[in-house]
């Protein structure tokens, strides 16, 4: 039993600790916009990547469940988006609200059904979904036009503002991506967030005080099937090209990758997460053959001596020992 | 009309008759104790009446309504909040979280509520807050309020699982053993917490071994043996029933068991 000093007393924080991320992530910014195409190209695909994991991050680390499905929401936006905005003329952003909107009623459909499942049926099931949503847009080619992927998507825009250069686009989803964290923010600390969080701790004691378990499961599914289909939204206007391969399984482990490594259940470690693992492989070029080796190396002695990610190494620099 | 009216509620577990036509009713504004020899069917008793699952025959009514067979959110909306045996709070939150949890059934607002964050709702959170500290105070857990609540010593589980279900502001409350494993003294705080909460007009329904704990906070006392209910009344008349006395005392069972 842990002794009532340890628990009542705040050691003396580091505060640098805390604010650390908030200043790397600005450097990391104002680098971009400085930057050549290259280096603008990465830190959108982190900042697209930072928005799926933020949505996922509700599902599972707020909500407690496992999704292995999340591509398949991904794909739906992104492929939605390039059919609307290139075929119909759609507006980007309304492109981006309806495959949204889509992505959520199926997502609603989908989970209704599989969020009665438990543990690892859950999981499969979700699997089997990004699987399935693979293997339509390599099948229907009319659609999707398969294997030779969708070009010619356009940049995103808001009515007579174009998002012409890169970093104009990058400006884009980053103001997207700020909503999105807005919005998770709001969430958690609410009472629809609590009681999430509480699912994740004893699915038993919160139905006991009356929170709906599987109703509050299925729309955090649904929220984090939004944001994944805005991420994908966003990837399709920004690559301007899309193919089946980019919503494969590979997109599955990077974003867990993400999900661990930046710290799950908190706001700030998906976006951490996401820009290490985005940012960190580029760093490795140096090492040429061993570019992999480095990468992989270096994650597993994140994951071995910072088991709740970076925010919780951040956390426990900082003297604060709660989450 | 009793608050609670179990009726002649059966539960089999395969061929285990773990409840066997057992009646009873608890009156609104009372503390009833069922008490019984570990296996007796006591937390098969609160599950059925809680919802965790349906008696194989019989009901049970709430408030007059039929409650048997319903969820057991719906149950916990209708007022019946229980709390569970082995402790099941909220790790990953903190102490205060887990009683603002509590009060999900008498608050409203959900995902749009959380995205608009209108006055009304931040009312609403401030209010959560207020009442959250008052509780945590009554119960005596205020210094503890920022710490995870895994973080807890045993005792102080107990009393936050407690908190927590007082935040739903529950007409009435099942507790599921609330005294085991505690020493005497924090035994004894949680005598005056559950006094004080049915003085507060709680129907209170609970389960434990500690008789000196029961006799002293108890109106009314069911005996649980094998299943069937072998005496009910006050606990001077528990006290003196022969058939409590060959089934505890008798036995090799002590009641302290
Ligand atoms: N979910 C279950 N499945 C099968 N048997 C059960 C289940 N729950 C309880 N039992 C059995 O029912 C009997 C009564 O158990 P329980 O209600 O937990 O007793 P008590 O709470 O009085 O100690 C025991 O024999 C126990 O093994
Ligand atoms: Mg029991």
């Amino acid at each position: 039993m842990t002794s009532p000093d340890i628990i009542s007393t705040k050691a003396p924080g580091l505060a640098w600790a805390r604010i650390l991320p908030a200043v790397l992530g600005l450097g990391v910014l104002v680098y971009a916009f400085t930057s050549n195409g290259y280096v603008v190209t990465v830190v959108g695909f982190a900042a697209i990547y930072g928005l799926l994991c933020t949505g996922l991050n509700f599902f599972m680390g707020f909500t407690g469940q496992a999704s292995f499905g999340q591509n398949a929401f991904a794909a739906l936006g992104s492929y939605g988006s390039a059919i609307l905005c290139t075929d119909y003329n759609v507006e980007p952003v309304l492109a981006l609200v309806m495959t949204m909107v889509f992505s959520g009623l199926v997502a609603l459909v989908v989970g209704y059904p599989t969020l009665r499942l438990r543990g690892h049926y859950l999981a499969m099931a979700t699997f089997a979904l990004g699987l399935i949503t693979y293997e339509i847009s390599v099948e229907w080619t009319d659609l999707t036009q398969g294997y030779m992927g969708y070009s010619g998507i356009p940049p995103l825009s808001l009515g007579p503002f174009q998002a012409q250069t890169d970093k104009q686009q990058l400006a884009v989803i980053l103001v997207v991506l700020a909503l999105g964290v807005l919005a998770a923010v709001r969430l958690r600390g609410s009472r629809f967030g609590r009681a999430c969080r509480a699912i994740a701790g004893s699915e038993a004691a919160a139905g006991a005080l009356g929170i709906p378990v599987a109703r509050y499961k299925l729309i955090s599914f649904v929220i984090a099937a939004v944001y994944a289909s805005a991420a994908g939204s966003l990837f399709a206007h920004f690559v301007g090209f899309i193919s089946p391969e980019v919503f494969g399984t590979t997109m599955v482990v990077q974003s867990f990758t993400m999900l661990y490594l930046g710290g799950i259940g908190t706001i700030a470690g998906p976006l951490i997460g996401a820009v290490v693992v985005s940012v960190l492989p580029e760093l490795m070029r140096g090492l040429k053959d061993y570019q992999n080796i480095g990468y992989l190396v270096l994650l597993l002695a994140i994951l071995i001596y910072a088991p709740k990610g970076v925010v919780g190494l951040l956390d426990s620099l900082s003297g604060k020992w709660r989450r | 009309m009793s608050l609670l009216e179990v009726r002649n509620v059966t539960k089999r577990f395969g061929g285990l008759l773990a409840n066997d036509s057992i009646e009873f009713s608890v009156e609104t504004g009372t503390i009833f104790a069922v008490i019984g020899p570990n296996g007796a069917g006591k937390t098969t008793l609160f599950n059925t009446v809680a919802g965790a699952f349906a008696p194989s025959q019989g009901e049970v009514a709430f408030r007059g309504q039929i409650i048997s067979g319903q969820p057991v959110h719906k149950i916990a909306q209708a007022g019946l909040v229980r709390t569970y045996q082995l402790v099941q709070l909220f790790k990953t939150l903190t102490v205060a979280e887990n009683v603002m949890v509590g009060f999900h059934r008498v608050t409203s607002g959900g995902v749009l509520a959380a995205l608009l964050r209108k006055p009304s709702t931040q009312r609403q959170e401030r209010m959560i807050e207020a009442r959250t500290r008052e509780i945590l105070e009554f119960v005596g857990l205020t210094h503890r309020a920022d710490v995870a609540a895994d973080l807890l010593p045993y005792g102080e589980q107990r009393l936050l699982e407690v908190a927590r279900a007082l935040a739903a502001s529950p007409t009435m409350l099942l507790l599921d053993e609330p005294a085991a494993g505690l020493n005497t003294e924090e035994t004894e705080s949680l005598a005056r917490v559950i006094q004080r909460v049915n003085e507060s007009g709680v129907t209170i329904m609970l389960i434990e071994h500690d008789m000196s704990f029961i006799m002293r906070v108890a109106h009314r006392i069911a005996v649980l043996d094998f299943g069937r209910k072998i005496a009910e009344g006050t606990p001077e008349e528990i006290r003196a029933h022969p058939d409590v006395i060959a089934a505890y005392l008798g036995g090799t069972e002590g009641f302290d068991d």
